[in-house]
């Protein structure tokens, strides 16, 4: 596709994943994410791939699993309640070390919670959700354009460091469209050694498990991973910064979010406020040292979230709570109005805190 | 610099979302800055529905409309949310033959296009959502009538490409409507 | 002369299985199919949870360990991914009959060409000895002190019987290891069920009716006595589906 195209945030993930060589999608339909699927079982049987309709958001991950085991580019895709399904898949996987991709476009909870657009999933993706040590590439898409190229670099990230990339996305990025662009694609492929391809009598089996009932193996294995991890915090965060260069209140929001806090940050520059946002792209992980360095010269940050407050802890973990940290927020399918993120500058900007 | 932000609501069915992406493809065509945001899930199918549309020569920051520029109301439901919400100056489209009330703000432009009537008239009962598109594309100077034609063809799917024609009378039947 | 040796399927690995469990046999039946099928380099095992989890260092094809319950799942995204490999789930009764409930009849109900070996012994043996989906009435474990009350817990679920109406299942045995004619027709079955996939018939499932002399409190030999009287008879032997012959149980009658 040589031209921009109009097409939703859902849609433009699926394109992606085709463009960067996934061929085998497995899902379960769960609102607002349903597109994805939908394009998948359009777009798959016609290019060779698979798409297959799992009788579960277990069944799904699980096959992902086996697909990941083979030595493929895989993905399924849910939005939040069907990610707590996947969430013993996602544990499985990471102790396997297999690479994967998973979208969740999040909705509004805890429970069955709404359909409409939600953040607060985050702590479930940044911080495991499922058991065990481990951590996920969390990537945090802020338009339909970003959909499409995190979808890319979450399967390079994926296969580079065999664990999984999750596009953490939500209602409203999913559901809407933006003009994406697919040209510019570059599909790195990456050498699987460790592949279930079959030994074909050349070589001593395979095998690909989580399990280890040596204490100090399971110790060592884990200690290794966490040793990639730290590889990957040095090298693989991304941010954006956004009328940084001389901003005195610092917002911090990804995804929908940040789209409405830019309209807050102009409204507040056109006031005379100079704010600015520091938009993570990569929630982990998490990027630490330009908070760090913000919080020697902003007064304060904000917060700005779907959830009752979780990136917040992180936000006040990474500037050591050297500044006030305050929460913007609306949760249950609400979206904090540019206004209400224009109020909470002004708070901030309010005492002399210093 | 300017950017247009555009709500178009109404019932599930009467084409809100597609008059949406008229629009964001015209923007697109003109190389503006673009998004479109339906509202989504079970309110669609029969409820009321809604589609935010932003048309701006700078990167668009939040999709969502909640101070229409534009409004395009298509029954009184919607009328009756956003009438409010819409930002001093700006546009009110609303089709008189679904809505009976006048609106109550005096510092906004209201247009009344019995849209419904004009298009079972005409013999394409469905359309009257580009009949009101017709008219905004007349009334709001950031729009205007070019690439009309591209546009259109861009969201009338190749399969029902029998529709181009009435959709292009539909758009040009609002576009004259005075 | 007649020279004893180990399947080439199998490793050298020592089982880890308890004296008189009947899961070396079932693993040596599997390595032999694949030995006489010729297709160890191209078969890809999922284990299971359960006793045996550790199956992937017994074969020496590719091997892959699933979580609890969702082998069918698995083994549905490596065949997916490569349907000319050979792809093989080893399951036990609470990992296919109760968590995995799910993942086995929708494998079947898709007709996923894959051969699943559905060990039955009626408890649970890695977590010492609860009771199992297809725990006896009456049988007592460690959830069931008392005996397997059916008013409290309900009934045992034969799988067999429950796949055979599964439309998409090809081929669905039940078969026992507790003496020499029992062994030998056992090797038949799963050679069979690996033979179906090779031919690209589809999902087929065979079920070993197995011993734990651990978990039931007896000796081996008394556990084989006790398969024979009590487990057999809950759990009849012979083939339940053969979609290719046209046989349905039920609707052609008993199973044969």
């Amino acid at each position: 596709m040589a031209e921009k195209v109009l097409m939703k945030g859902n849609e433009a993930i699926a394109e992606a994943a085709i463009a960067a060589g996934c061929r085998h999608y497995y899902g379960y339909p769960i609102t607002p994410q349903t597109e994805i699927a939908a394009y998948m079982a359009k777009r798959m049987p016609k290019i060779g791939g698979v798409f297959l309709q799992a009788e579960s958001e277990i069944a799904a991950i699980n096959m992902v699993y086996g697909t990941a085991s083979a030595g493929y580019r895989v993905m399924t895709s849910s939005s939040s309640p069907g990610i707590s399904l996947k969430s013993e898949g996602l544990s499985y996987i990471a102790g396997s070390d297999l690479p994967s991709l998973v979208v969740n476009v999040q909705r509004g909870g805890p429970g069955l919670g709404s359909i409409q657009p939600g953040q607060s999933d985050y702590f479930q993706a940044t911080k495991g959700g499922g058991h065990g040590d481990y951590h996920m590439i969390v990537l945090a898409p802020a338009s339909v354009q970003e959909m499409a190229s995190l979808t890319v670099k979450g399967f390079d990230l994926a296969d580079k460091y065999r664990m999984t990339s999750m596009i953490l996305a939500d209602g409203t990025m999913g559901q809407m469209m933006e003009p994406v662009s697919f040209e510019h694609i570059e599909v790195k492929t990456y050498d699987k050694p460790w592949a279930l391809t079959g030994t074909r009598g050349k070589r001593k089996h395979n095998i690909i498990t989580s399990l280890s009932l040596v204490p100090k193996e399971l110790e060592e294995w884990n200690f290794s991973r966490y040793e990639r991890y730290r590889l990957i915090e040095e090298n693989e965060v991304m941010y954006e910064e956004f009328m940084m260069e001389d901003a005195e209140v610092c917002i911090v929001a990804f995804g929908i979010s940040a789209r409405v806090s830019q309209n807050a940050i102009r409204m507040a520059r056109a006031k005379g406020i100079r704010a600015g946002m520091i938009r993570p792209i990569t929630l982990w992980p998490f990027p630490k040292a330009p908070l760090a360095k913000a919080a020697d010269k902003v007064r304060a940050f904000i917060s700005v979230e779907l959830s009752m407050g979780q990136m917040i802890e992180d936000v006040e973990l990474a500037t050591r709570c050297k500044r006030p940290v305050l929460l913007c927020n609306r949760v249950g399918g609400m979206i904090p109005s540019p206004e209400s993120v224009l109020a909470k500058i002004e708070e901030a900007m309010g005492g002399d805190r210093t | 610099m300017s950017t247009t932000q555009i709500l178009i609501a109404g019932f599930g069915g009467q084409g809100v979302l597609f008059a949406g992406k008229f629009l964001a493809y015209k923007g697109m065509l003109e190389e503006k800055q673009i998004s479109w945001l339906p509202s989504y899930g079970p309110e669609m199918r029969g409820g009321t529905a809604n589609c935010s549309v932003i048309v701006s020569d700078t990167p668009v920051g939040s999709p969502i409309v909640t101070e229409p520029d534009v409004l395009v109301a298509m029954n009184l439901p919607s009328f009756d949310k956003y009438e409010n919400d819409t930002v001093k100056g700006g546009l009110i489209l609303v089709d008189s033959s679904l809505i009976e009330r006048k609106a109550v703000r005096e510092d906004v432009s209201v247009f009344y296009i019995p849209a419904t009537r004009m298009a079972q008239e005409a013999g394409f009962p469905t359309l009257a959502n580009m009949i009101l598109v017709g008219k905004l594309l007349r009334e709001c100077p950031e729009m205007g009538y070019e690439n009309t034609e591209a546009a259109l063809k861009k969201v009338v799917s190749a399969k029902h490409m029998d529709l181009f024609d009435l959709n292009l009378k539909a758009i040009d039947m609002g576009y004259r409507f005075a | 002369m007649i020279v004893f040796e180990k399947p080439k399927a199998l490793t050298d690995a020592p089982l880890h299985y308890c004296p008189g469990c009947t899961h070396g046999i079932i693993h040596r039946l599997v390595a032999e199919a694949i030995d006489s099928l010729g297709i160890e380099g191209i078969t890809v095992g999922v284990a299971p949870v359960g006793c045996a989890v550790f199956a992937y260092n017994y074969f020496s094809c590719d091997m892959v360990e699933a979580a609890h319950g969702r082998a069918p799942a698995v083994a549905t995204g490596l065949k997916r991914a490569e349907p000319e490999n050979i792809i093989f789930t080893y399951q036990g009764d609470g990992d296919l009959a109760s968590i995995g409930m799910a993942e086995t009849v929708h494998a079947a109900a898709r007709n996923e060409n894959i051969t699943i070996v559905f060990v039955n012994n009626a408890i649970y043996g890695m977590t010492g000895g609860q009771m199992a989906p297809t725990s006896l009435p009456g049988q007592v474990t460690q959830t069931s002190p008392y005996g397997r009350d059916t008013s409290v817990c309900g009934f045992p679920v034969r799988v067999c019987e429950m796949l055979s109406q599964v439309d998409g299942a090809e081929y669905i045995e039940r078969v026992a290891v507790n003496n020499v004619k029992n062994v030998k027709n056992a090797g038949r079955a799963i050679k069979k069920a690996f033979e179906n996939q090779i031919n690209k018939k589809g999902f087929s499932l065979i079920e070993v009716i197995s011993s734990c002399p651990t978990n039931w409190g007896l000796t081996p030999q008394k556990a084989l006595e006790w398969v024979e009287e009590k487990m057999i008879p809950y759990y009849p032997l012979g083939v339940y589906k053969d979609r290719s012959a046209g046989f349905v149980y039920g609707k052609e009658g008993a199973a044969r």
